[in-house]
């Protein structure tokens, strides 16, 4: 339980922590979840809003009609009216569009580095958890130094030797969070794998690979799931730092990140420009946060 | 007990020497061709004589193994080589950047000591929910925000807004405020969710009702029978906090315009200059390594009922569901047996 605890610390107040095999989900179809949503606001508030992130990044159509790249500059540099939500940027832009547009980079960066990072970290935990012994060790040690190694710095090192952009920015991101998950796979499939119905498995004739997917994952898979959760927050912050930094999207791509990082030069006249784009950041990060937590008491009350 | 102390270091120098090698292999290794990085993406009109000659110059014409050796005995002379920006010696550029870091980190670590302390003693000690609710829901927040965009806000109002701090630079004590104040927010935040959630178990404790039956104000149980043991788990996560700031100086020091070693990342990163950023990699794992090699020594001397054995330490559960909490289970620490496996 140590290495979960003392992983999942400083992130918004989950403890990803001992669990035990849980069956899944008792309750389960659409309106169930409706319920629950109704009992418990601000998830609802979250999940809405994450929705309407998801749809920014799919149909960006959809919520606004300005292009994000169209120039107006007869009307720069304008707070925020009924005209242009946001209020526009130094060229004229529109903001609200721009934020809009925006969503698919920072979302595509944050989507690509959980996936890189979960894999990346299943694959390492399981394969130590599973095989044990000097593999097990070697394996542990080198996530032990990865660690060492503070996140932002790890993926600044990547970036240094890939080069700027979007993708970029994702692996380095995704390749910084694999340690952490790793080692909570491994602890997870550590616990599993003792369990008597592994053993029986195994007992019965089922081939190694056979136990692993059938009885070893799907049982180890809980507190990484969550942590994944968690992840898109910390994705979400990680890919706007380093965007925020200038290594991300170049411009004129809009991306939340860099925006804030453009509206920086104008923030003594134009509040607007750095405080809109930050704060949608904060709130979806918020909003995954959110989310993961109730996602880690949903599977402690199954179990 | 020199055993194991001596054990440990040699664990965190173990650290430190592997922390340098993935980031040599990093660095040298994965990319095709360094000497290309380190001119830039710019350099399009570069003879090949000429990359040639930059190729021996930093010894990339040697085989991978040869090049290593090689920074590994410069390394142990404390020679981390020269900055490809400005040409000066890393172990002098890193050096001047270190004071100002240390100015705004320290200062930012005590506001959250204190801030995100004082919130969760005063979340726990209060009978009002709706405050306690409100005080508790105030760290998910802080750590939600984004660095740059709390520094942007503060830069707003009080060097904008109200005229009271400096919005840039690194001159008398007035600029610290404002970069300590954003490199304390997601520490404290930290702080306060970690150390909240280990005061309402401590409460719970039996010698919590032996306190209050003997007297005991409510302050008095709160802040010298609880806080003194709820606040040793809180130790155990020196080392995230430590990477937290170091990480929130890159973004701080480049939103205030200050000098210091986040400037000195970023700068590097910007310019792909190689050795500074290995150099960076190597002194932000050192001050983690040391970071936790302290708490790990010091952690027994704090709660007597840590027991050493070898390199193997091992919490006495007082009762069943006591808190499993194992300090400093960090990198190079010992081996933790899994625990809650069925037997």
């Amino acid at each position: 339980m140590t290495d979960t605890t003392q992983l999942a610390l400083g992130r918004p107040g989950v403890l990803v922590a001992d669990g035990v095999p849980g069956s899944p989900g008792v309750r389960s179809g659409a309106t169930a979840a409706l319920r629950t949503l109704a009992a418990r606001p601000t998830l609802t508030v979250a999940a809405v809003w994450l929705a309407l992130v998801v749809l920014a990044a799919v149909l960006p159509g959809v919520l606004t009609h300005h292009d994000p790249l169209a120039a107006d500059p007869a009307a720069k540099l304008t707070a925020p009216d009924a005209a242009h939500w946001f209020g526009t940027d130094q060229l004229g832009r529109d903001l609200y569009s721009r934020v809009v547009h925006g969503t698919a980079l920072t979302l595509q960066a944050a989507v690509l580095a959980i996936v890189i990072g979960l894999v990346g970290g299943s694959v390492v935990g399981l394969v130590a958890g599973f095989v044990g012994g000097v593999v097990d060790t070697v394996l542990m040690r080198l996530a032990d130094v990865l660690l060492a190694i503070p996140s932002l710095l790890l993926s600044l090192t990547i970036v240094t030797v890939l080069g700027f952009g979007t993708v970029n920015v994702a692996v380095a991101v995704g390749v910084a969070s694999i340690a952490t998950i790793a080692r909570i796979m491994r602890s997870e499939v550590v616990r599993v794998r003792t369990a008597a119905y592994v053993e029986a498995a195994s007992a019965n004739g089922n081939r190694w690979w056979r136990v692993l997917a059938v009885h070893v994952l799907p049982n180890a898979a809980g507190p990484v799931v969550v942590l994944a959760a968690l992840e898109f927050g910390t994705a979400i912050l990680a890919v706007s730092n380093l965007s925020f930094l200038g290594y991300g999207a170049q411009p004129p791509a809009p991306e939340w990140g860099s925006l804030v990082s453009t509206g920086r030069d104008f923030i003594a006249t134009s509040w607007w420009l750095t405080t809109i784009p930050g704060l949608v950041i904060a709130v979806t990060v918020l909003a995954g946060n959110r989310i993961a937590r109730a996602l880690d008491t949903e599977r402690r009350a199954v179990r | 007990m020199t055993r194991y102390v001596l054990a440990r270091i040699g664990q965190a120098v173990l650290v430190l020497w592997a922390a340098w090698t993935i980031s040599f292999f990093v660095l040298y290794v994965l990319p095709s061709d360094p000497a290309r990085i380190m001119l830039g993406p710019d350099a399009t009109d570069v003879t090949a004589a000429q990359l040639d000659a930059l190729r021996h110059r930093y010894g990339l014409d040697q085989p991978v193994l040869v090049q290593y050796v090689q920074h590994l005995g410069s390394l142990l002379t404390g020679d981390l080589g020269r900055s490809i920006g400005v040409g000066r010696p890393v172990t002098q550029v890193i050096g001047e950047a270190v004071g100002p870091t240390v100015q705004i980190a320290v200062a930012g670590l005590l506001l959250a000591v204190v801030f995100g302390g004082g919130l969760a003693v005063l979340a726990t000690w209060t009978r009002n929910r709706a405050l306690g609710q409100f005080l508790l829901s105030l760290p998910p927040i802080g750590v939600a925000v984004p660095g740059f965009w709390f520094a942007l806000l503060l830069v707003q109002w009080f060097s904008f807004g109200l005229h009271v701090f400096p919005a840039f630079g690194g001159e008398g004590p007035a600029s610290v405020v404002l970069p300590a104040i954003t490199l304390a927010l997601p520490t404290g935040a930290t702080i306060a969710q970690l150390l909240s959630k280990s005061l309402v178990q401590t409460l719970r404790e039996p010698y919590v009702d032996t306190a209050y039956a003997k007297g005991a104000g409510r302050w008095r149980v709160q802040l010298r029978h609880a806080l003194r043991n709820a606040a040793l788990p809180a130790l155990t996560v020196t080392g995230l906090i430590v990477g937290q700031l170091f990480s929130g100086t890159v973004v701080t020091e480049t939103v205030f315009s200050r000098p210091g070693l986040g400037r000195v990342t970023a700068t590097a990163v910007q310019g792909q200059d190689i050795p500074v950023v290995q150099g960076i990699v190597l002194v932000a794992a050192a001050v983690f390594v040391v970071a936790n090699l302290v708490v790990d020594l010091v952690y027994p001397l704090l709660d007597p009922r840590v027991v050493l054995a070898g390199s193997r330490r091992r919490l006495r559960e007082q009762d069943g569901a006591g808190t499993g909490t194992t300090p400093g289970a960090t990198a190079g620490s010992a081996t933790t047996a899994p625990q809650g496996a069925p037997a």
